[in-house]
């Protein structure tokens, strides 16, 4: 479909960073001016040929792109209905989507002379792609990580250490990925001059939802060409995991003008999405606010006070969700669901049985949704689902979870 | 004119400099909170900044964080905070009280709705740090229009080009955040701050004040006498912070607000 069409889904944001009502630049003076060089530095960008030449060298040589398209044959055949594909970007360098978009960010930051670089990281992902990426440019690497999401991710706080960087346990508020979101954005407002802030989402401030979105969207772009090599047709139903929404979004945006595809994004339901709010589906159990930058939908009391979101994955442990997905939301381009927490870790159970793949729990959940859907549906349905990350870094959580002892084998 | 406008002009035929006191609404509880607020006063503070808690102030420092945690604790709101104010002005109906903090709880509670209340307490400016004039939509225009000052900041950052857009709808006075950094932070140097001062002064009549930084009274002193006058903050939620009697945090803040009068 042609991107220039007049009611494309693809235009956005505007000028003032805005997805409809969501987005904007909500963010104290002393970083306006960095938010506004930023963005003329990735306008720029964006239309040079030789960034996108240096992108496309270091996802192939470096990353492993293009991630496969996968066929889950025994799945498929398990569940009795649709046909499931999944996007195997857990195979990745550093193990999940979040490498796309740091190249990008790290690449950008070396044109703008930038050598010191910060980074919030919730399941240590993020960090650890930051971590990689700084490791291959020789920069300084500082992440802030919430304390209690040290203590669940251990393996990746060691990675990142491994990797020469700096992690930093956030016990400001209570210790999660919003408060190391809060601490790193506190940092970038002391070290103006040399330090870039590498967002691992698509949320905060204009550009980062867009600039972000544009550099995951290699998932979508990727997955779409193979369905078409596999399939001949594109896919009837996208899916992926939501906790900021990049790996969704990257998948989606690709998709959005191709209006027969039916895009679903699964947020994580916690321990149930009730008025408890143990849980971290924003769109499902929020309503909009203002955070980190940005107008969207949030986890909030009656005050506007930030509530913490529940859920045993760190990844998708964050109060809020990035503009654009508040935007499809609300316009009802896509889909949004939530999984529970026991829900994710079945998935994550027959994941590992049928196909030999660990997944992390972020994908877990939407494969959870694939599992809820894919036997109502036909055979000749075609789903594709996201595996944006692979599992190893979350099987002490699953161990715990399911009360088993790893030392017993 | 507001009461901001009038305190300006009284400060100014008396050849004084203002002194600003920034406490948190609510911390460490409601009623010691407003047994300070209504101590500023006599205490020589000529304008109160009386902060907004909220659960994630990413531009302060950790003395700031905890005195919202410790109000929110207390069960302090918006509304509660709005209630405050209008106490206060029971006793006092010149004092100018600034309300300090993010954009979220006016947000959530409605931008007309907060505006029409704070208007009612006695509230007579707004400084809501994450609301850049790219954001003048939301909320400084429509406080303007309902006759409440917003005051913007404006930073190290904020370079000549940059600065008229920065001004363009401020009003009350323009408040400098003599670091880049978070509240309560690295140390304000009165001979970086006074050629700041002097390059925001020629882009605006506003008063400039310049904050962040500022701990002792002698600090004080050399910042109000670079600038039309000098906010304290941290340092006197830290006196807060440390339990002691609401007699001694009002010497404290009589100390620095000396020191800004001398200048």
């Amino acid at each position: 479909m042609a991107d220039d069409r007049i009611n494309s889904y693809k235009t956005g944001p505007d000028e003032n960073g805005r997805f409809g009502d969501f987005g904007g630049r909500f963010v104290s003076e002393t970083l306006m001016p960095l938010i506004l060089d930023l963005e003329a530095q990735y306008e720029h960008a964006k239309t040079d040929q030789s960034f996108w030449d240096e992108m496309e060298f270091l996802w192939k040589h470096y990353v492993g792109r293009p991630s496969p398209l996968y066929h889950a044959e025994r799945l498929t055949q398990h569940l009795g209905g649709a046909k499931i594909y999944l996007k195997r970007d857990e195979l990745n360098h550093t193990g999940a989507h979040k490498i796309n978009n740091v190249l990008g960010q790290i690449i950008l930051a070396r044109r703008m002379g930038k050598t010191r670089i910060i980074a919030e990281t919730g399941a240590g992902q993020h960090g650890v792609a930051t971590a990689t990426v700084c490791a291959k440019f020789g920069l300084k690497c500082i992440v802030y990580m919430g304390a209690h999401d040290v203590e669940r991710q251990a393996p990746n706080v060691f990675r990142m250490k491994l990797l020469g960087a700096r992690v930093i346990p956030v016990t400001s508020g209570r210790g999660t990925l919003k408060d190391a979101m809060n601490d790193a954005l506190r940092d970038w407002v002391t070290n103006v001059r040399d330090t870039f802030y590498c967002i691992g989402t698509v949320a905060g401030p204009h550009p980062y939802p867009a600039m972000v979105r544009d550099f995951q969207a290699i998932i979508g772009k990727e997955a779409k060409d193979q369905m078409l090599e596999a399939e001949g047709r594109l896919p009837d139903t996208i899916i992926a995991a939501i906790g900021g929404g990049s790996n969704a979004m990257g998948l989606f945006f690709p998709f959005l003008d191709d209006t027969d595809v039916n895009i679903i994004g699964v947020e994580a339901g916690g321990k149930g999405v009730n008025a408890k709010m143990e849980h971290c589906a924003s769109l499902t159990g929020g309503r909009p606010g203002v955070l980190h930058g940005n107008r969207t939908y949030l986890l909030q009391d009656d005050d506007g006070q930030i509530l913490e979101g529940f859920s045993i994955s760190a990844g998708l442990d964050y109060p809020g969700i990035g503009p654009e997905h508040s935007w499809l939301h609300e316009i009802g381009r896509a889909q949004y669901v939530s999984i529970t927490d026991v829900e994710a870790l079945e998935a994550f159970q027959l994941c590992c049985e049928l196909e030999g793949i660990i997944p992390a729990l972020e994908p877990s959940h939407a494969l959870a949704h694939v599992m809820k859907i894919a036997p109502e549906l036909p055979s000749d349905h075609i789903i594709c689902m996201n595996m944006c990350g692979r599992g190893d870094k979350d099987i002490f959580t699953v161990a715990k979870a399911l009360g088993l002892d790893m030392d017993q084998g | 004119m507001t009461r901001i406008d009038a305190k300006f002009a009284d400060l100014l035929a008396a050849g004084q400099k203002a002194f600003v006191a920034y406490v948190m609404a609510g911390d460490p509880d409601y009623a010691t909170s407003l047994e300070i607020v209504k101590g500023l006063p006599a205490a020589g503070v000529d304008i109160i900044e009386l902060g907004l808690p909220f659960t994630d102030p990413m531009a302060d420092g950790p003395t700031i964080q905890l005195a919202g945690q410790r109000a929110l604790e207390a069960g302090q709101t918006l509304q509660k905070t709005l209630a405050m104010a209008a106490e206060f002005r029971k006793s006092d109906d010149t004092t100018p009280i600034v309300l300090m903090g993010y954009y979220n709880p006016i947000y959530s509670r409605g931008v007309d709705r907060f505006l029409a209340e704070a208007k009612a307490a006695g509230i007579d400016g707004l400084i809501i740090v994450d609301l850049p004039p790219e954001e003048d939509e939301e909320l400084c225009i429509p406080a303007q229009k309902a006759g409440l000052n917003f005051i913007r900041l404006a930073t190290p950052t904020t370079d000549d080009k940059r600065l008229p857009k920065v001004l363009t709808n401020t009003s009350g006075f323009v408040y400098y955040v003599s670091i880049t950094g978070i509240t309560g932070a690295a140390a304000a140097e009165a001979g970086d701050v006074g050629p700041e001062v002097a390059r925001i002064k020629a882009h605006t009549d506003l008063p400039v004040i310049v904050g962040f930084g500022i701990r002792t009274p002698e600090t004080s002193k050399a910042i109000a006498s670079v600038a039309d006058g000098a906010v304290v903050g941290s340092a006197i939620v830290a006196e807060i912070a440390a339990g002691k009697p609401v007699s001694e945090v009002l010497d404290f803040v009589r100390s620095l607000a000396d020191g800004a009068h001398r200048a």
